[in-house]
């Protein structure tokens, strides 16, 4: 039968900060983004995630929670807002391997999950660097457990071990009951998060985390694709101005001819 | 080479982002087979089985996939999986969530939002909101992959009733599946749907979008009404989402839906890049905004700085005089 709390692992990657990702340019020789110098935050969607969790906290359901990522000190960094934001413990899979593609992201979160009771695994529904959307339901496949993407309420329901959760589909709002033990990924609106205070960032500093080499979670670090190119968008020419709504009438219906 | 598409539909009609796909799908191979997967969904079938390019239908009627639930899209699709080289269902909602599992259960890696194809293994997929492109060589036995719809042309091309009257194995074969996967993980309660007399944004062929300059709900209607005399769907900047003018699933961007119509008319946005990720392939950009600094501006073709409280109502008188 049910009651059981919810031990929720949830899932964090540092990406350039969206405030400044309008800097991001291509190397000159497109051999690769240029990224450098730019300030590095916590991926919005994991950060809403994150705030979920809390949320949850503060509504009584959860019994523990974990944050964990993967990568080098910009993971850790992240790990300590993590912490600081209220969630228990923190994993720090390190690595300082680059090009860790989606599945094997599923496969190493698996093997973290394993070794512990998590019967919650929240994260953003995407990352906003290489916009894959893929890791949640690639876990949640590997695990067997039940998958609700792009969600936007959770509502526990601790009598039938489920959880309600609304998700943001293309064709409106979507209701849900899925069994624990499940993987959820988090969409927008679900929360506004809000950002630490300095005590809790202090206080973060004592909260345990769990340092763990790639190597120690023995899965094949695999490529799955190479990139071989990148190009540059589409540029488009510099557009007309206008003064008034006839002379754009006028532009739309001869010259453009789209209306 | 053979490519298996999954069909996006609602059980009644089959959704155009399908015939992207499928178009996607001819880039590859000329064997495309379709896998549609419904309930009561004869109608979905029907009209799919004239198009030129559909090789084979295989179709499963059941209530298991009434709602699409993602646990058993997957298990279907892994089932049929071994047969084929590429994988490719439209990067909606629908196909971003279950192909993923797909492509993890058959221990591949998944391409997300292919916008073109240079051949049976070589793929261009954006990153950072579209600001570069990646050319991506895929390395796994089986190519599973979501399509950006707006990339791809829709398929036109049918065989009229007078070519099926003289030759009905012209039609695409069906088969059907007859034992469907079920799963006790989730289960579906209800759709909240936002009706509407206009057409799709996905494939809309023209788009009336709205920002945080629009001001408050009531505003709305002045747009709507332009959309009307347009025929065009109606979009979102995430900011005029989150300010709770309009609902989710108009938002148009980065995270939101990806549309490419002839015409997108950009109304009270400001151009944020999350934003321009959505709309920036539109054939035609129009800007209306106060702000003569909004970066909108950039990559429209026509703009106007001006009040848009004054600038849409003259447009839309302008339309309805001339129509």
């Amino acid at each position: 039968m049910g009651s059981q709390l919810l031990k929720i692992m949830v899932a964090v990657k540092p990406v350039v900060d969206p405030y400044v990702s309008a800097q991001i340019r291509l190397k000159p020789d497109l051999s690769g983004v240029d990224i450098s110098g730019l300030k590095i935050a916590m991926n919005p969607f994991d950060e809403i995630a994150v705030q979920a969790v809390k949320d949850l906290a503060s509504d009584g359901y959860v019994a523990k929670s974990v944050a964990v990522s993967i990568g080098g000190e910009q993971a850790e960094e992240m790990l300590r807002v993590a912490l600081a934001m209220g969630i228990d413990e923190a994993i720090h899979v390190e690595t300082d391997e680059e090009d860790l593609q989606p599945l094997t992201i599923a496969k190493l979160l698996k093997v973290v999950i394993d070794d512990t009771d998590t019967n919650v695994m929240l994260m953003g529904k995407q990352a906003i660097d290489n916009d894959c959307n893929q890791v949640g339901q690639m876990l949640s496949a590997l695990l067997g457990w039940s998958q609700g993407t792009f969600v936007s309420a959770i509502k526990p329901d601790m009598v039938r071990d489920e959880l309600n959760i609304v998700r943001e589909v293309d064709t409106g709002l979507e209701n849900l009951s899925v069994r624990l033990p499940a993987v959820l990924t988090t969409d927008l609106r679900l929360n506004k998060p809000s950002y630490p205070t300095l005590p809790q960032i202090m206080s973060a500093k004592s909260k345990p985390m769990t340092k763990v080499s790639l190597a120690e979670l023995a899965v094949e670090i695999k490529q799955n694709y190479k990139v071989i190119k990148y190009n540059p968008p589409p540029m488009r020419a510099k557009g007309e101005k206008l003064s008034s709504a006839a002379e754009l009438f006028a532009k739309l219906k001869t010259e453009a001819k789209v209306i | 080479m053979s490519v298996l598409v999954i069909a996006q539909h609602d059980n009644n009609s089959l959704n155009s982002v399908t015939l992207s796909c499928i178009k996607a799908a001819t880039e590859i191979s000329a064997s495309v087979t379709v896998l549609i997967l419904g309930y009561h969904d004869l109608k979905v079938i029907e009209g799919l089985r004239p198009y030129k390019a559909v090789s084979k239908i295989i179709y499963a009627d059941s209530s298991s996939y009434e709602r699409f639930l993602a646990e058993n899209l997957a298990d279907q699709v892994v089932a049929l999986a071994q047969d084929f080289t590429h994988i490719l269902a439209p990067a909606t909602t629908f196909g971003k969530n279950f192909l993923p599992r797909v492509a993890a259960l058959l221990d591949v890696g998944q391409l997300s939002e292919v916008t073109a194809i240079y051949n049976a293994e070589t793929f261009e997929r954006p990153i950072y909101a579209g600001k570069a492109y990646t050319v991506v060589q895929s390395l796994d036995p089986i190519k599973v992959m979501t399509i950006r719809p707006s990339a791809f042309e829709p398929v036109t091309e049918q065989w009229s009733e007078d070519e099926q009257a003289v030759a009905e194995d012209r039609l695409a074969p069906l088969e059907t599946l007859k034992k469907p996967f079920e799963n006790n993980h989730s289960r579906f309660e209800s759709l909240i749907s936002s009706e509407s007399k206009l057409p799709d944004l996905n494939t809309a062929k023209r788009v009336v979008s709205v920002g945080r300059g629009i001001q408050g709900e009531d505003n709305l209607k002045m747009v709507y009404r332009l959309a009307e005399q347009l025929n065009a769907a109606v979009g979102a900047s995430r900011a005029a989402v989150d300010a709770g003018y309009i609902g989710n699933d108009h938002q148009v961007g980065q995270t939101g839906k990806v549309v490419a119509p002839e015409l997108y008319i950009a109304i009270g946005i400001s151009g944020a890049v999350q934003h321009l990720a959505g709309m920036s392939d539109s054939k035609v950009i129009v800007a209306i905004n106060k702000d003569p600094e909004a970066p909108i501006f950039e990559i429209a073709d026509y703009y106007i700085v001006d009040n848009l409280f004054r600038v849409i109502p003259e447009l839309t008188r302008a339309i309805e005089k001339n129509s």
